[in-house]
């Protein structure tokens, strides 16, 4: 018998055993990640880096339903306002991941295929992962949560905020375009994966690659004509037109070419990138980003010429072949070459800490720290088309916000809260007061399991406990670990 | 030459250093003596020095202080408005074991079969692993190279007693030249409890009973215990005569260091169960064990006080192990286990990594951790805990050269490191990254882009 082993986040289960145990203590800190938005917060005397129009020494954020409405040195408090001192704090935007695998349920790939998008990320979100929480306290308000890599064409993807405590329902960011995940080089071609005995499956090279993506956007084109003679008929009045059958793994291909879909495609090497804007060019689409692109730098003219952004790591290489020219001055140059970039995680860990990843570029490549600070914020909004929403510190914005106690730049800055659309979702002084509680709880539920465990003395019980070969820790899909469960699903190492 | 000159183009590239004697930077034969001056040392064996010297000779340190008198003919490099350090220690890498760890070709990290004391990391290192270049410009100057550490290149499949680490320089012609100590530890993975694994096999998931998994680690350790015993007599036979009175066995006689209390074993294990088990197994082994890993030490940190067992922290830029863990657990833990009396060290666990070791102790700060105990925890406290800080970790007279010239704190994300020293050698910062970045830093804008 296994029982859940996030014990705070199953309310229902707590709620249980707080009836039989008779235990008073309210469990606020996760529970309260959903709390009524106070109407009025009032940020004051902080640092505030705004991204957009440079930086304001003491000076404060007004907040109301959700939105910034006033950004200035000194505002008055309005009556009822709740008043957060920042006195010594910095103030930034939240922090945007361009690449993400938190909060899925699940294997992030659909590694049967090799055109897998018929499947879609947004379909299951798990709004429980503990990663949600963990990269909110790292100054994570935005994630673009991605399929795996397995595929040249692989899912659909979707935009979510770290709304922690919501139901899945309220994870997707509003009106933000979906994606789908494109992959070239070694994942799709899967070099480095192989079920033994099994027969490979199509493509094995970056040349099948480059036909699995063409011959997958012939079908989509010619679906989409069917479809443009239907409704043209339909207009012209003939009732007796018949609507084509519907594909689903095409549609979203539809939806690409109708630039209503953004392509998120995961390349490393110069010539599979070049690859891909051709035929991009060919079929009349955008690439929207390009992922990982670690030989960005080589061809970043091409890049920029094409109007595709690019999302890249720190400082990541050696991993692979395709990662053995990966350079950390990757994102200065390829923004000084007029590419707007953005540094992303890919990783559950690593989305912890992406304001300190973004620092590096001011040593390896001499960034500015205002430019530093726009590859975790503004620069993946407009990357995601989310821009006129959040990624800087303006009036009409959400008030997605990250208060941190140095320069968030530095590695010593660690974040004291985390605001969502106004609310207050993560704050590290609550957090901590909140232990005990959470240790009693889990006492509690621990003493159940080992009476329940005594009536029958051959249980397992695996509480609080991953199992011993981390199968579950499939939130990477590039950061090099030992192999996971997701591997045989087709996963990334 | 072209590795000096690298240097020096680097030096002008990052920053306008203060006045250099850049002639004496081009002769082939490095100068003998060295006098760093002006800059504020860091000794990690008192408080800083405001505008001290550092005066080099044969690669060794020949003196340090604030009124230091530079000798006749010595090179000057004037560091006015830089820092001195020691060099930083990772004690735990693979470096020049592996060089692309999804090409099995190019590891050389793990040997197969569960015993293999007799494997010595410093025979596989190849000196010209592109890993060092980049790891040196990061400031480190020596780690160690550690054989079956686990870390992104394991594999998942471990043996028992992975060989022994050997602490090296990140600079050399040859692994020879490269050595400080060729065997440090005897490395020993504890073994691990586990209900759920992953069958290399099958490529699928294993589920097994608690009650079998118990039994199958109690036989491994039982196994593990038998083999130290056999080692002890082996040892004791050795004390009784010449290689003729009995018949070799390499691998046992690789462990009479261990099992004489002379070489500390380096245990690999994060659970406080599998720590506790460790610590208890060592204790009857009478081994000096060494903790690697410990994601969960803080569960036992008063055992390993009062044992004075060192820690060599995984990275603390690592999610904690249990979902209902305190977000910041690993995070925390650096200053919980300082706090507590146990000696820490970082370490990146990895080569590709290894240049994130100043920001792993600097997070550690973030959440507690002295600042000088974490500077120490990447210098001086690795020297000390594989014995070799006579030689490295402080910059003290007559320690060996390993010194970083940065402008400005070694473990923050954005100081750059000017000058490296090893063995009293000025060593090119060059490296792979700098070498492509300034290639194509280079190149012209492509004329018909798209």
């Amino acid at each position: 018998m296994r029982i859940p082993s996030t014990l705070t986040q199953n309310r229902s289960l707590a709620a249980i055993v707080l009836g039989t145990c008779g235990l008073a203590f309210s469990f606020s800190a996760r529970a309260a990640a959903s709390p009524d938005a106070p109407p009025v917060i009032l940020i004051q005397n902080a640092t505030i880096l705004t991204v957009s129009h440079g930086t304001i020494e003491h000076g404060s954020v007004l907040i109301k339903d959700g939105k910034i409405v006033e950004i200035g040195a000194s505002i008055k408090a309005p009556k009822d306002a709740q008043v957060v001192d920042a006195a010594g704090q910095f103030v930034i935007p939240g922090i945007i991941d361009c690449h993400s695998h938190i909060a899925v349920d699940g294997s992030v790939n659909e590694g049967s295929v090799s055109v897998s998008s018929i499947v879609n990320i947004a379909d299951v979100l798990n709004p429980d992962d503990i990663d949600i929480y963990r990269d909110l306290a790292g100054g994570v308000t935005v994630a673009n949560v991605l399929h795996g890599s397995a595929n040249s064409i692989g899912g659909q993807t979707v935009v979510i905020k770290l709304r922690w405590g919501q139901p899945a329902a309220k994870l997707p960011f509003e009106g933000a375009v979906p994606g789908i995940k494109f992959a070239l080089g070694e994942n799709p071609k899967r070099s480095n994966f192989s079920l033994p005995g099994a027969t490979p499956r199509y493509p094995t090279t970056r040349m099948g690659v480059e036909e699995t993506i063409r011959t997958a956007f012939v079908e989509a084109r010619d679906y989409k004509k069917t479809w443009d003679d239907y409704d043209k008929r339909v207009a012209a009045g003939d009732k007796n037109a018949i609507p084509p059958r519907r594909d689903l793994r095409l549609d979203p291909l539809v939806e690409v070419l109708e630039g209503k879909r953004y392509v998120h495609a995961h390349c490393y090497r110069e010539d599979e990138i070049l690859m891909l804007l051709r035929v991009a060019k060919e079929f009349g689409f955008k690439v929207r980003t390009l992922q990982h692109v670690l030989e960005g730098y080589k061809v970043a003219d091409e890049i920029a010429a094409a109007g595709t952004g690019a999302s890249t790591f720190s400082d990541w290489w050696a991993y692979k072949v395709e990662a053995y020219d990966a350079i950390p001055y990757n994102a200065a140059l390829m923004t000084r070459r007029g590419v707007i970039v953005s540094i992303n995680s890919d990783d559950a860990e690593e989305a912890t800490h992406l304001n300190q990843e973004a620092a590096k570029t001011m040593k390896y490549g001499g960034l500015t720290h205002d430019e530093a600070l726009k590859l975790v914020t503004i620069n993946p909004a407009i990357q995601l088309g989310i821009d006129k929403r959040v990624g800087s510190i303006d009036v009409g914005k959400d008030a997605d916000l990250v208060i941190y106690n140095h320069d968030p730049l530095s590695a010593y800055a660690v974040v004291q809260k985390t605001l969502i659309d106004g609310r207050v979702y993560f704050d590290r002084q609550r957090d901590i007061a909140d232990r005990g509680a959470r240790e009693m709880e889990k006492k509690a539920l621990m003493e159940k399991e080992k009476r329940a465990g005594e009536k029958k003395p051959d249980a397992t019980i695996e509480i609080g406990k991953r199992p011993g070969a981390k199968p579950e820790e499939k939130k990477s899909e590039e950061k090099p670990k030992p192999p996971q469960a997701d591997a045989v699903s087709g996963g990334a190492l | 030459m072209k590795s000096l000159q690298r240097t020096l183009r680097f030096v002008t590239l990052v920053a306008a250093v203060s006045t250099v004697s850049l002639g004496a930077f081009a002769q082939s034969q490095p100068p003998s003596v060295v006098a760093l001056t002006h800059a504020k040392v860091f000794t990690l064996a008192g408080s800083p020095i405001e505008d001290g010297t550092v005066v080099i000779r044969d690669g060794k340190i020949v003196a340090v202080g604030a009124s230091v008198e530079v000798p006749a003919g010595a090179q000057v490099i004037d560091a006015k408005g830089l820092q001195i350090y020691p060099g930083l220690f990772d004690p735990i890498t693979q470096m020049g074991l592996s060089e692309i760890s999804a090409v099995n070709a190019t590891v050389d990290t793990t040997e197969t079969g569960p015993y293999n004391p007799d494997v010595v990391a410093a025979t596989a290192v190849s000196p010209s692993s592109e890993h060092i270049g980049v790891t040196r410009a990061s400031g480190i100057t020596e780690v160690l190279a550690v054989p079956d550490s686990g870390g992104f290149d394991s594999g998942g499949s471990r043996g028992l007693i992975g060989g022994q680490a050997s602490a090296i320089h990140l600079a050399g012609w040859t692994i020879d030249e490269m050595t400080i100590k060729k065997s440090v530890a005897m490395v020993i993975s504890w073994p691990q409890m586990e209900t759920r694994s992953f069958d290399f096999a099958t490529f699928s998931i294993k589920n097994k009973p608690f009650s079998e998994a118990k039994q199958d680690y109690e036989k491994q350790v039982n196994e593990l215990a038998d083999y130290l015993d056999r080692a002890r007599h082996y040892a004791q036979a050795m004390g009784h005569g010449g290689p003729a009175d009995y018949q070799r066995d390499l691998k046992l006689e690789a462990l009479a260091p261990a099992v004489r209390g002379q070489l500390p074993v380096l245990i690999f294990a994060d659970r406080s169960r599998d720590i506790r088990n460790a610590v208890e197994f060592c204790d009857k082994q009478k081994l000096k064990m060494i903790l690697a890993g410990g994601e969960q030490a803080y569960r036992v940190k008063d055992l390993l006080r009062s044992k004075g067992i060192s820690v060599i922290l995984r990275p603390t830029l690592t999610l904690p192990p249990e979902e209902d863990d305190a977000y910041d657990r690993l995070l925390s833990q650096p200053a919980e286990l300082a706090a507590a009396g146990v000696k820490i060290a970082f370490g990146s666990f990895d080569n590709s990594f290894a240049r994130r070791l100043g920001q792993q102790a600097a997070n550690a700060v973030a959440y507690g951790l002295p600042y000088d105990e974490a500077l120490k925890a990447v210098t001086v406290y690795p020297a000390e805990i594989f014995g070799i800080s006579d030689q490295v970790g402080t910059l003290e007279t007559g320690k060996l050269a390993n010194i970083i010239v940065t402008n400005g704190d070694p473990l923050e994300l954005t100081t750059e490191v000017k000058y490296l020293f090893i063995k009293g050698q000025s060593t090119s910062l060059d490296n792979r990254h700098l070498r492509l970045y300034e290639k194509y830093l280079n190149r012209p804008k492509a004329a018909a882009a798209n």
